[in-house]
């Protein structure tokens, strides 16, 4: 089966009012290219689930989101992420704020089928007063109340992979694969971008098939997007763009999303690289030392 | 012995971790960090830590000059679906930095403001604060004590539950929370005043009890025996040039004051 299609053919599958979940982690590996697609796009009104960072700021910034489900919008080095901050501050958007851990646990129930998992994350917490839709239940083992974390299951999953073939198998090289996999399982309809196309022999090396965190029949189409990560990581191949990240914070901080769209968006894929500087030089990004 | 304020205060917040064993213990931010590696690096060899990033280190990195992570003393893969794994376990212990943190030690990182839908200031997010205080220690490191931080009511977003009877779940007890130190600039706290009221231990040299209550927006306990903060030891401060070589701890607080004033106000 070939999955190979372009970005604008494989975010055809998203209509008005779906659920969107991102993988990455702030400003680390996130979809960038295909979040950039859908900014460009006619769609509106998304849920958006993510462990948030310009992914979610963006979309938000556009008008594009009705409601994120989120533990933290962050760009790690920058706190806070600027255009998710204003649109929280102006009451753009619902939310759904839950912990890290509870946003794991939904995304795990999704994927295996479970209506909630239930857990001690969120109690005697504000978590609880401001997700009413978040249940409390009894246990029949012991005498305690639990939360019933319901189950997270996006419409469609964005993820960002360093290598994958045309039959959807997806090798995360970096140094972890954060939640993708969660998000894959999860998700009705995966879409992956990949830094490198590649045969489908080069997972035969056992220590490349270890790389491998869900398997092909959780992934529907691939698009082939080199430095499609950008401005977020994509260790091991390229780290975060410090300097476009001041420049994004400044602009979207104090002259809004207009701004921004002007100065790097672009009509396609290729344009916005030329904006940025370029592939080679988004690939020559240092990776960052914690 | 000159030693800076951010330097007493890593120190104190080091002997957090003394008697804890082998948990995993996590800093957040430049001088938590700091004060976990020193401890791990002296009092308690047995801590786990990781690189920040995903990788469990059975030798802390330093928190300035290193130049990438290849020659970093891996341990264990430890990516952040697992960290989940090991916090719920209760084997960890973490130094945090509320924006706000109350008289109950429930503490906020979320946003400033009453209102969900639209909050005055939109800061982080409640990130893992909820999941982790019901299931280990955590400790608070405030780098300004203040009525702004330390709230007179509760929390406006109350991200982790403290020792507040009104919020206790159902089955739960007080003492199933384990909410252990406060360091802040000022002095260092605990919750083992009456019904765990928040409570001095120690106040850092030249401060007095006054200025503690005057900068908290509640009433705090005071341990019987009121101390005065040790001072860093010099194998401490050593170590300190070796976790941080390029020194960033003296950018962390507002012009980097000394750890002891009164030496300040003699001074020429």
């Amino acid at each position: 089966m070939d999955k190979l299609v372009s970005a604008s053919e494989a975010l055809s599958v998203i209509e008005d009012g779906m659920t969107v979940g991102i993988g990455g982690w702030g400003p680390r590996r996130k979809p960038m290219a295909l979040v950039r697609e859908l900014l460009r796009s006619e769609v509106k009104d998304l849920t958006v689930i993510a462990y948030g960072g310009a992914d979610v700021g963006l979309l938000c910034a556009a008008g594009k989101v009705r409601r994120v489900i989120f533990a933290f919008v962050s760009l790690d080095f920058l706190p806070l992420e600027p255009a998710f901050r204003k649109a929280r501050q102006a009451g753009a958007v619902d939310v759904m704020e839950i912990d890290e851990g509870m946003l794991l646990l939904g995304l795990r129930a999704g994927a295996w089928g479970c209506p909630y998992i239930p857990t001690r994350i969120g109690l005697g917490t504000d978590v609880l007063k401001n997700a009413p839709d978040i249940a409390l239940v009894d246990s029949p083992y012991d005498d305690k109340e639990w939360v019933a974390m319901p189950a997270l299951r996006p419409d469609v999953a964005l993820l960002h992979v360093t290598r994958a073939d045309r039959r959807g198998v997806c090798e995360i090289a970096g140094p972890d694969h954060y939640m993708d996999d969660l998000f894959a399982r999860a998700a009705g309809h995966t879409v992956v971008s990949t830094e490198e196309m590649v045969d489908s022999t080069y997972f035969h090396d056992p220590t490349v098939a270890r790389r491998v965190f869900w398997e092909r029949n959780c992934t529907q189409a691939v698009v082939h997007l080199p430095g499609g990560a950008h401005p977020s990581s994509s260790d091991p191949l390229y780290g975060f763009d410090v300097p476009h990240f001041k420049r994004y914070n400044q602009l979207l901080s104090e002259d809004g999303y207009a701004a921004w769209v002007a100065e790097f968006l672009g009509d396609g894929e290729a344009a916005y690289q030329d904006n940025v500087g370029g592939l080679a030089g988004i690939q020559s990004l240092p990776l960052p030392v914690y | 012995m000159n030693f800076s304020l951010a330097e007493l205060m890593v120190c104190a917040a080091s002997r957090i971790f003394a008697d804890e064993g082998e948990v995993l213990v996590t800093g957040i931010g430049l001088l938590p960090r700091l004060a976990a590696s020193l401890a791990m690096r002296t009092s308690n060899p047995d801590i786990m830590m990781t690189d920040s990033q995903s990788f469990m280190l059975s030798k802390p990195n330093p928190v300035s000059g290193m130049a990438n992570h290849e020659a970093q003393a891996n341990e264990n893969w430890m990516g952040f679906a697992r960290i989940f794994d090991n916090v719920w376990s209760g084997h960890r212990h973490a130094l945090v930095g509320p924006s706000q943190i109350d008289r109950y030690g429930q503490s906020n990182i979320s946003a400033l403001g009453r209102s969900y839908q639209a909050p005055k200031v939109q800061l982080l997010g409640v990130r893992g604060f909820p999941g982790n205080s019901i299931s280990h220690a955590n400790s608070f490191f405030v780098p300004a004590h203040s009525r702004r931080v330390f709230v007179e009511g509760e929390c406006d977003v109350v991200c982790s539950i403290g020792y507040n009877p009104g919020r206790l779940p159902r089955g739960y007890r007080l003492a199933d929370i384990d909410i252990r130190n406060v360091v802040t600039d000022l002095c260092v706290l605990d919750f083992l005043g009456p019904s765990h009221q928040m409570r001095v231990v120690s106040l850092h040299p030249g401060v007095s009890l006054d200025e503690v209550r005057d900068n908290t927006g509640f009433e705090l306990a005071v341990a019987e025996g009121l101390s005065e903060t040790a001072p860093p030891t010099e194998p401490q401060l050593l170590l300190l040039d070796e976790l941080d070589p390029l020194d960033l701890r003296a950018r962390q607080l507002k012009n980097n004051p000394p750890g002891n004033r009164t030496m300040e106000e003699s001074a020429p």
